[in-house]
């Protein structure tokens, strides 16, 4: 049972919660648009790994600081101190209530929590395949200790492959690479290429490293040559410099999920990155689209004056942005339908979106918001929801509907 | 018009909600100060349960008499009712999308019979 507190001092006690009965409007949608009939692949979701802090501290080779990280998991205050992290109110004050909810929620007996959480939205969305990423590790970037970073990657990564992965074939990821220390990561995807559910590999983007540094380059030439995906996955940090200036979670969040990713992706392009590695698939992950016509008219507009300071490129940046993969959460819903129309079209959203929910966090997606786009044709719709990250990851699933929709 | 029972008075408490469902209709009813309200439970947004989370009253600025910003308050009067999905805010006594009143959710009629609530629909 939970006791919230609530406006003026009142309270609300809750004895139960289960997120497939929260989630019902979910399925009824699912049923209505006749999900059963087509894959829906969500490339961007969430658990919150520290639930399972204790079981991933085991999988820590350091013993220094697999005790240090044990010690500060074993109080009251779960994982305080490890972690970076963040001032942050994404529950809005309990008003998304899955937040303060999540905790009594019961999993399925002998089905790992992750498991079974997951699975649970997943057929109420209708999502066949989901694309699982950390919660507070999106921040781990920010960890001032190199080693830490890498020391929690390392067992992050073998405890979601072995407990996780290993359970559920519905579930993957894209695992974190711990991106401040390049030899790491490049060992990290030597070691996890091909595993189970290894989809890919995702650098979060909050961090100070520039990505066209020359000691990234054999990672990407390795992930190029596995042919699965690379992500940056966004995020914020509100003791950024600038960020400091906003006194609400609203305007970090607004800004902060689209600032580094505008960053990375600058570099990225002007550094002549695609020019490098062709072949390598590049997915934005959780910025929206809305500053995607404002990259691609800033950077051409830009360039076409100051080519000389990027002799890498051979064509416009906007042409190798819109070579690039997106994902749809969170999808900005004008006022003026056109300017979303126009998005689309300007990114190639028909063969270059890729659906993702973002479940469950506070500004989460349905698959509704792709499927109800009033200027979208059908064959569109299924291939943004899914057909278009079958292809790209090379998902196996025989036209098979795997969520378990009315 | 069918009346669909709520609840008896006696228990559905000052200050709780009731979901009742009625063929095509998922409808929330609010007992607030003594008044009682609903409202179709569909979010206007993505469709949530728009009618099941949490009641709070009003965030407002206090702003002193020289514009100056003093802080924030709970107001006293106005509370809404926010979709648990990703915090849309409504109006209690209205149904109104309180960020954008021109938005609202359907509302229906609430008719008491002696103990007993009823929604008309
Ligand atoms: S569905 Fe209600 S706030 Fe989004």
């Amino acid at each position: 049972m939970v006791d919230l507190p609530l406006s003026n001092d009142r309270r609300m006690k809750v004895e139960e919660f289960d997120s497939g009965k929260m989630l019902a409007h979910a399925a009824r949608q699912a049923k209505d648009r006749g999900y059963k009939n087509f894959p829906i692949i969500d490339i961007d979701s969430h658990h919150y790994e520290l639930e399972s802090f204790d079981q991933i501290l085991e999988y820590m080779t350091d013993p220094v600081m697999k005790q240090l990280a044990q010690m500060a998991n074993s109080g009251n205050s779960k994982g305080v101190g490890v972690m970076p992290g963040g001032v942050g109110y994404q529950d809005m004050g309990g008003r998304v209530t899955r937040y303060p909810l999540r905790r009594i929620e019961k999993g399925e007996p002998g089905v790992h929590r992750d498991v079974s959480l997951t699975r649970r939205w997943m057929d109420a969305l209708g999502v066949d395949i989901a694309v699982l990423f950390p919660s507070p590790m999106l921040q781990l970037g920010l960890h001032p200790q190199v080693e830490a970073e890498v020391a929690l990657a390392w067992a992050y990564n073998r405890w979601l492959c072995e407990r996780v992965l290993q359970e559920e074939s519905r579930i993957v990821s894209m695992l974190y690479l711990p991106f401040n220390d390049p030899e790491e990561s490049y060992k990290m995807v030597k070691e996890f290429a091909g595993k189970k559910g290894v989809a890919g590999f995702m650098v979060t983007s909050v961090r100070y490293k520039p990505v066209h540094h020359n000691s990234y380059m054999k990672i990407y030439a390795l992930i190029e040559e596995l042919g699965v995906p690379l992500a940056f996955h966004a995020g914020y940090n509100w003791n950024e410099n600038s960020m400091t200036l906003m006194n609400k979670f609203i305007s970090v969040h607004a800004l902060g999920f689209v600032w580094y990713n505008m960053v990375h992706m600058t570099n990225w392009v002007l550094n002549g990155i695609p020019e490098r590695f062709p072949k390598l698939k590049v997915i934005w992950i959780e910025s929206g689209l809305a500053w995607l016509p404002f990259m691609i008219q800033r950077l051409d507009n830009e360039y076409l004056m100051r080519s000389s300071e990027c002799p890498g490129l051979k064509k416009l940046p906007g042409e190798y942005i819109t070579d690039m993969f997106y994902t749809s959460q969170p999808m900005e819903i004008p006022r003026d339908m056109s300017l979303l129309e126009a998005t689309f079209k300007c990114i190639k959203a028909e063969t270059q979106l890729l659906y993702s929910s973002d479940y469950p966090h506070w500004d989460f997606d349905l698959p509704s918001t792709i499927y109800d786009l009033p200027f979208l044709k059908e064959k569109a719709k299924r291939d943004i929801l899914g057909g278009t990250a079958v292809k790209l990851f090379k998902l196996n699933i025989n036209g098979q509907k795997l969520a378990k929709v009315a | 018009m069918a009346e669909v029972f709520v609840a008896r008075v006696a228990e559905f408490p000052d200050g709780d909600r009731r979901i009742v469902e009625h063929g095509a209709h998922n409808i929330g009813v609010f007992h607030w100060q003594g008044q009682f309200y609903a409202y179709a439970n569909m979010c206007l947004h993505q469709g949530g349960p728009a009618c099941e989370g949490l009641i709070m009253h009003k965030v407002e600025d206090v702003i002193g008499p020289d514009k100056t910003w003093l802080g924030q308050k709970f107001s006293d009067t106005e509370v809404n009712f926010v979709c648990p999905w990703h915090g849309y805010e409504y109006d209690i006594k209205t149904g109104e999308c309180v960020p954008d009143r021109r938005l609202r959710l359907k509302s229906y009629k609430v008719v008491r019979r002696g103990e007993e609530i009823y929604v008309a629909v």
